[in-house]
């Protein structure tokens, strides 16, 4: 391919057992993912309880983007960009806060919190300027589901109910259901972690269920750590294709057989009484003990939104070869004594010191590194492909360790390039 | 504390400060974990200095037992981020005796530090704060918090011991 001169053509890169290695490297075709698929599908961008009062705001990203998501008087949430229409000064460098306007320290024209230009000063300078058109631009849409907020910068396309599919839309459901009120909070702080690799690693490293044994190796065998055999060989698990790029690990055949509520968090009840007592309450004591038992979904949801289980992390992609993972723990509602167990492991395996993801950022940093050799020009992702199956919901589902979730991304990112 | 220096004091929690850097900068994992008091706290925090570590997110927050596991992982030989370990040099500044009585010491110190890696070369910066106790084996950290100056901004991977 000659992508230097030519449009690249994306049939011929993603195949679908084995993708080109230029889809990591290319600046161009870098450039045609901002245009297809990070400014134009719905991107995860923040969570509800992250702004849970009248005009709070935080700093948010879609991609290279600077979004600053607010919620305005009226209790709408907003996402706005960062750039003064007069000449482009940012119009907040905080990283969050409280405040129903934004003035730009450059000329002071000043914003209201959900946009519009409210004023400029010495407005006799001005004869013909319409107001109307000169607030901060906005993220064209906006939505929410269950908490979770996601923009668009397309007019149209799916709604974000469509997006999510019945899939992505389960994986919510199913973790907003391990709090006793039904709500996830944000409210842990974020890490920031950089590793000098292009964002599609990332994305199918989060479903690839065949790595954790080795990248992984160090700290579960230290840690005593069960996880190891939840990717085993002769695991029951299973990974699945959720369809439109979204794919998971799903760990319940293994928890169901082991059969043991919270020990889908390595732990038993009896060490959280009181979260397992109001989730009794709430649920009734047959729903809560399979709630406990299932454990929270391990769901990639394309393109930057990984729910692992007891964190969440938000892929930003700012280069061909640099991406951040925002990471934090999960919290629920309601569940005091749960929520601190899950910022320490957290803290533990996350972020840049952390046993598991510093392992992980590695092998990123290693695979940029190594995609750019001339030779074999291709990846290979053939694993399972033999033992692909449909299960009772129709997913295309294969073995724990199989690469069905990386085909099903790769099979989405070819259809939204060519659209 | 008065405003005399205690000559003495200084150059003994130097040499203490200079000894963990060392130890640090040579991978001596065992070594440097013997440096820890049974209570001891190993604390990274991020977006600020003075967050909540019991409710907020750190980048490390380490009792002593996981101070124990972080050094029980690179032991296993497969701690990839540290194969090779980083090429490490850093330089110990502005200590500063902070308050000492007869059993603790606090003190106040910089470092920079310069490593190599596979990645690159990356320069790391820190204000770190010691809570030094005396014991039958010296001078040992009960507390150790390094705030990197960049701890609000992404980050690289962060694996040798800062």
């Amino acid at each position: 391919m000659d992508s230097q001169s030519s449009t690249p053509n994306f049939s011929e890169l993603v195949k679908e057992d084995r993708i080109h290695g230029s889809l990591y490297t290319d600046e161009q075709i870098f450039q045609l993912e901002l245009e297809k698929i990070w400014y134009k599908t719905w991107v995860y961008v923040g969570h509800s309880s992250e702004v849970p009062n009248a005009n709070d705001f935080v700093r948010k990203s879609i991609g290279p983007q600077d979004v600053i998501m607010t919620r305005g008087r009226d209790g709408n949430v907003h996402l706005l960009l960062n750039r003064c229409p007069h000449r482009a000064n940012q119009v907040c460098v905080q990283a969050k806060g409280n405040r129903g306007t934004f003035t730009c320290p450059y000329h002071g024209w000043t914003f209201s919190n959900s946009g519009e230009l409210r004023g400029f000063p010495f407005p006799d300078g001005y004869d013909t300027a319409d107001r109307s058109e000169l607030g901060l631009a906005k993220v064209n849409r906006v939505a929410e589901y269950k908490g979770f907020i996601f923009g668009s910068f397309a007019d149209e396309g799916p709604s974000l109910e469509e997006h999510l599919g019945r899939g992505g839309r389960d994986a919510i459901d199913r973790l907003v259901q391990t709090s006793p009120e039904g709500e996830v909070e944000i409210t842990a702080g974020f890490l920031q972690h950089k590793a000098k690799a292009n964002w599609k690693f990332l994305v199918e490293n989060e479903t690839d269920g065949y790595h954790p044994q080795f990248v992984h190796a160090s700290i579960f065998s230290v840690a005593k750590s069960g996880i190891g055999d939840l990717y085993s060989n002769d695991s029951t698990a299973v990974a699945r294709d959720l369809g439109d790029g979204h794919t998971e690990n799903d760990l319940r055949p293994e928890f169901r057989r082991i059969d043991k509520p919270m020990n889908w968090f390595g732990t038993n009840e009896q060490r959280l009484p009181e979260y397992v007592e109001k989730m009794k309450a709430a649920y009734g004591e047959e729903q809560a003990r399979k709630i406990m038992i299932d454990g929270t979904p391990h769901v990639m949801i394309f393109p930057n939104l990984f729910i692992a289980e007891i964190q969440i992390f938000v892929i930003q992609a700012v280069a061909v070869d640099e991406t951040i993972q925002h990471v934090t723990a999960l919290q629920f509602k309601g569940a005091p004594d749960l929520n601190r167990r899950l910022r320490q492991q957290t803290m533990g395996s996350v972020g840049p010191a952390g046993f598991l993801l510093a392992d992980d950022s590695e092998m990123y940093e290693r695979t940029q590194r190594g995609v750019a050799a001339k030779q074999p020009e291709w990846n290979y992702l053939g694993r399972g492909k033999h033992r692909e199956r449909r299960d009772e919901e129709g997913y295309l589902v294969a073995d724990a360790t199989d690469e069905v979730t990386s085909r099903g991304i790769w099979r989405h990112y070819r259809e939204l390039m060519e659209s | 504390m008065n405003n005399t220096i205690d000559l003495a004091l200084m150059a003994e929690v130097q040499q203490f400060l200079y000894r963990e850097a060392r130890l640090q900068d040579s991978h001596a994992y065992d070594d440097w974990e013997a440096l820890w008091t049974d209570d001891a706290i190993y604390w990274v925090p991020a977006n600020g200095a003075d967050i909540d570590p019991e409710e907020q997110m750190s980048i490390i927050y380490d009792n002593r037992s996981r101070i124990g596991l972080r050094i029980k992982q690179f032991h296993t030989g497969k701690r990839h981020t540290q194969l090779p370990q980083s090429s490490l040099g850093r330089v110990v500044s502005n200590i500063e005796i902070l308050d000492a009585n007869d059993s603790e010491i606090q003190v106040a110190s910089n470092a920079l530090i310069y490593e190599v890696s596979q990645r690159g070369e990356t320069v790391w910066a820190t204000r770190n704060e010691f809570l030094l106790r005396r014991t039958d084996d010296g001078l040992r950290m009960a507390r150790k918090k390094v705030v990197l100056v960049n701890n609000d901004q992404p980050m690289y991977t962060l694996s040798f011991l800062v």
